[in-house]
């Protein structure tokens, strides 16, 4: 195994250009759990902690959001940030550990591709752009589009994601998730709402093989909402079982298939009532 | 770069060389530098018993690859304090009664410091929060509990 310790975005290029198949790692709390258990034994690693202008994130002439892939969940909890996407605030305290949101990244997320990850309800709703670079070229390509499957992105070998970008999100937003305990929990549910008036957004994960948008709820959603109508407790529950429709889970060792039915269910109903509430 | 890199630990350099490039840091703060006081268990981040401080941040040790933690400054509970000279929260966690079968609580005393080093006064659910990461199977936690509560109480004296 060889590893190179990037230093800069140019750093890791190089090392990826080189080898194109290594293994990008960022804060470890998915590779080292595979590496420590002797499931993947990389033959290059490019390291990319010290990064500095990986972990930056910034706020965008046109009010959109620039986060770097390297920026610790830590660091999305409080702040300037969590001021502007605070349903990315409240994803992020729903991380594992302190220790594990110390390391853990949006970048790690995307790369993964795990359909538990805890950010990508979050980038899914909010419609965030991912940015890939090369040694040679670079390019922007929408979350929905990124994220093909369960652990199945399209990055290119060579390629490293320096970030995302999300939209301006005017109006109320917010995550919940459903696990066994409130601290060091794989989502068995989780979801992100963003609304603007009737327009509503609804992300969903852990609940098919990638993150997952629900097109007929918030279709219904708007409907439900015209003219400025507040949902009623029927309206809720009724959103909350179309979106359930357009998920796809699985029976693992988390959780049944019905079970997380039934939670995406309540926790969609949940979080559009909770949109009304602050 | 060749299979041989430097760690800074609790102040002083450590060549580690001739060392499997895929290694956790815990295993060789263990295994190559004798540095015991870190435990291990879960090897996954579940347990929080392998937490160190990377460049100031708790973490778990298992799920850094060691050689990436070149040019970081780590520190381990070795550093936090000794037999003779115990830290505060050490010592609270002895007269509280904090302390069962011992393994956890390296982990739990560098929690426990990152959370007042943060925040010098923390609400029971802020402690709550911080040792999220952090399993105990002995005490229960109220003892736990109990002790950052004195800490917490020396310190503002």
């Amino acid at each position: 195994m060889t590893i190179v310790n990037a230093r800069t975005i140019d750093d890791a290029l190089a090392a990826l250009a080189e080898r194109p198949d290594s293994l990008l790692l960022q804060g470890g709390t998915d590779s080292m759990v595979q590496m420590n258990f002797g499931r993947l034994d990389p033959r290059a690693v490019v390291s990319l902690r010290g990064i500095r202008e990986l972990r930056e994130w910034r706020a965008l002439p046109d009010g959109s959001t620039f986060i770097g892939s390297g920026l610790p969940y830590a660091s999305m909890e409080k702040g300037g940030l969590a001021a502007r996407l605070p349903a990315l605030a409240e994803a992020a305290r729903t991380v594992g550990s302190p220790q594990i949101r110390a390391a853990g990244t949006l970048g790690g997320n995307l790369g993964t591709a795990s359909p538990a990850g805890d950010g990508l309800p979050v980038l899914r709703a909010l419609d965030a752009t991912v940015h890939l670079r090369s040694a040679t070229s670079s390019r922007d390509v929408p979350v929905a589009e990124f994220l093909v499957g369960v652990k199945r992105t399209l990055r290119a070998p060579g390629e490293l994601i320096v970030g995302v970008t999300v939209p301006p999100a005017p109006g109320w937003q917010g995550y919940a998730k459903v696990g066994v305990r409130n601290a060091m929990v794989i989502a068995i549910a989780s979801a992100c709402l963003a609304r603007d008036g009737s327009a509503v957004r609804l992300a969903l994960g852990a609940v098919a093989p990638t993150v997952v948008r629900c097109p007929a709820a918030e279709r219904a959603a708007a409907a439900m909402l015209a003219g400025g109508r507040r949902p009623s407790r029927d309206d809720a529950r009724e959103f909350g079982r179309i979106a359930s429709s357009e998920c796809s889970p699985i029976s693992d060792h988390r959780s049944t298939a019905a079970y997380r039915t039934h939670a995406v269910a309540v926790v969609a109903a949940r979080l559009l009532e909770r949109s009304f509430h602050g | 770069m060749a299979e041989h890199y430097t760690l800074r630990v609790n102040g002083a350099s450590h060549d580690v060389r001739d060392a499997w490039l895929g290694e956790s840091l815990l295993y060789v703060l263990r295994e190559r530098l004798g540095l015991y006081g870190t435990k291990g268990a879960c090897e996954q981040g579940e347990c929080g018993s392998c937490t160190v401080f990377l460049d100031g941040a708790a973490v778990c040790s298992c799920l850094v690859l060691a050689a990436s933690a070149e040019g970081c400054d780590v520190t381990t509970i070795e550093h936090i304090g000794s037999d003779d000279e115990p830290s505060d929260v050490q010592r609270a966690f002895v007269e509280q009664g904090g302390v069962q079968c011992g393994f956890c609580t390296p982990g739990l005393v560098m929690a426990v410091h990152a959370l007042l080093d943060a925040n010098p006064s923390p609400t029971r659910p802020e402690i709550r929060e911080a040792i999220s990461g952090n399993l105990c199977r002995c005490t229960g936690y109220g003892r736990i509990f109990e002790a950052v509560d004195a800490a917490i109480r020396e310190r503002g004296a």
